[in-house]
């Protein structure tokens, strides 16, 4: 039993403040309009790829257009999902369990991230360097 | 947080079924919900049978029947019977609806009446709305100005009174916020649809001079993006208001701040 007034418990902490909810819904908003154009371009550069032998894909990941709109996609596409991700913890979990749902999402992005800029650059530099 | 099932305490049994009247010609059969939570019983399910030839055509006339001529034990809100006060509302066959304007003949089957969703149960088909209310307390909704209140009145445009137009109708029944998952899960942080929709009436108002802060108030990511555009809200609105569109409205003001 807590005897704080309903007010109290309706206030709360107070707003979070500055760069808390309008940056996060902007954020979504803006890497929603990039993946519109973003994913229909990655399709197409995959397609492109598909049925080429090994050697071919490396040349042709090593070329800007193919190589940038991948990294792009990856690199945005998880900056949303780790958003993303985040609207469906704060609205399932609370207290510890969204804290570290939170820093394992956030972890898995970026190593997503980190893992497909490495791959990406391994291939098109192996295709320079061959 | 989320709750995927009713706890312990909270799940209906099978209740009472009354006689039906006799010599009734068009009988209806009503399934209300029962909670007494100082009886320390879990809610059940009471069947009551109206006969529809000597009861008034909305829901609320019935409720009244059956509390007046059958049951004197249920307990409901009522006052206005004309969809004014809000009071009366409560869910009915599996919406939130204003049982004194919505009529017995809308459901084709039997009428189901439980209270508002997801709120704790004072009693029956009355739920506590202290959160609710304090919660539309929080966004002070009230005019807020520095300037000296003028000698006559704080004028307005006809343009900038129009905005007010299908705002200042809400009449806090709570179906809006009731209906809302985001509201169920975190109603402790999240104001809901209804608390919002008065907030972004105030915003709005060209007399108004605390729309900073008003808006500062609201930079939250739960006070107020919680709102996933569910339209549960205006979907059930028993006044036809849009808080959603409202909510919409503020969430563009808060980009306008920064971007």
């Amino acid at each position: 039993m807590r005897y704080i007034t309903p007010r109290k418990a309706a206030m709360g902490l107070g707003a979070a403040g500055p760069s808390t909810g309008t940056q996060h819904h902007w954020t979504m908003t803006v890497t929603s309009v990039a993946l519109v154009v973003l994913t229909p371009a990655f399709l197409l550069v995959i397609g492109r790829a598909i049925g080429l032998p090994r050697e071919g894909v490396l040349v042709y990941f090593s070329q800007p257009y193919p190589a940038i709109v991948t990294a792009l996609f990856l690199i945005v596409g998880m900056y949303h999902f780790v958003k993303g991700t985040r609207i469906m913890i704060d609205d399932y979990l609370d207290h510890t369990e969204r804290k570290v749902a939170i820093i394992f999402s956030e972890m898995f992005g970026w190593a997503v991230i980190a893992a497909a800029v490495y791959a990406l650059a391994r291939m098109a530099l192996s295709a320079v360097i061959v | 947080m989320v709750q995927f099932t009713l706890p312990k305490n909270s799940r209906i049994t099978v209740g009472k079924t009354w006689p039906k009247p006799e010599g009734a010609n068009r009988l209806k059969r009503f399934n209300i919900y029962r909670y007494d939570p100082e009886s320390g019983l879990n809610p059940r399910l009471d069947t009551y049978w109206i006969d529809l030839d000597k009861c008034g055509p909305m829901v609320l006339d019935a409720l009244n029947k059956i509390k007046n001529e059958i049951d004197p034990t249920l307990t409901f809100r009522r006052s206005c019977r004309e969809g004014i006060c809000g009071s009366c509302a409560m869910v009915i066959d599996g919406g939130n609806h204003l049982a004194c304007i919505y009529g017995i003949d809308e459901v084709a089957g039997d009428i189901n009446i439980y209270p508002l969703p997801h709120m704790p149960v004072v009693k029956d088909l009355v739920p506590d709305l202290t959160h609710f209310y304090a919660q539309h307390a929080s966004v002070n909704p009230y005019l807020i100005t520095e300037t000296p209140t003028p000698p006559k009145e704080w004028r307005q445009s006809i343009e900038d009174r129009k905005k007010l137009d299908g705002l200042y109708e809400c009449i806090l029944c709570a179906c809006c916020s009731t209906s809302c998952p985001s509201y169920w899960w975190n109603g402790d942080k999240y104001l809901g649809p209804a608390a919002l929709l008065h907030a972004y009436r105030w915003i709005i108002d060209s007399r108004d001079e605390a729309t900073g802060e008003r808006l500062d108030q609201l930079e939250d990511p739960f006070k107020l993006y919680r709102c996933h555009t569910i339209m549960n809200c205006t979907n059930t609105c028993p006044k036809g208001l849009n808080p959603a569109k409202a909510i919409g409205a503020i969430k563009h003001m808060m980009v306008d701040r920064v971007v």
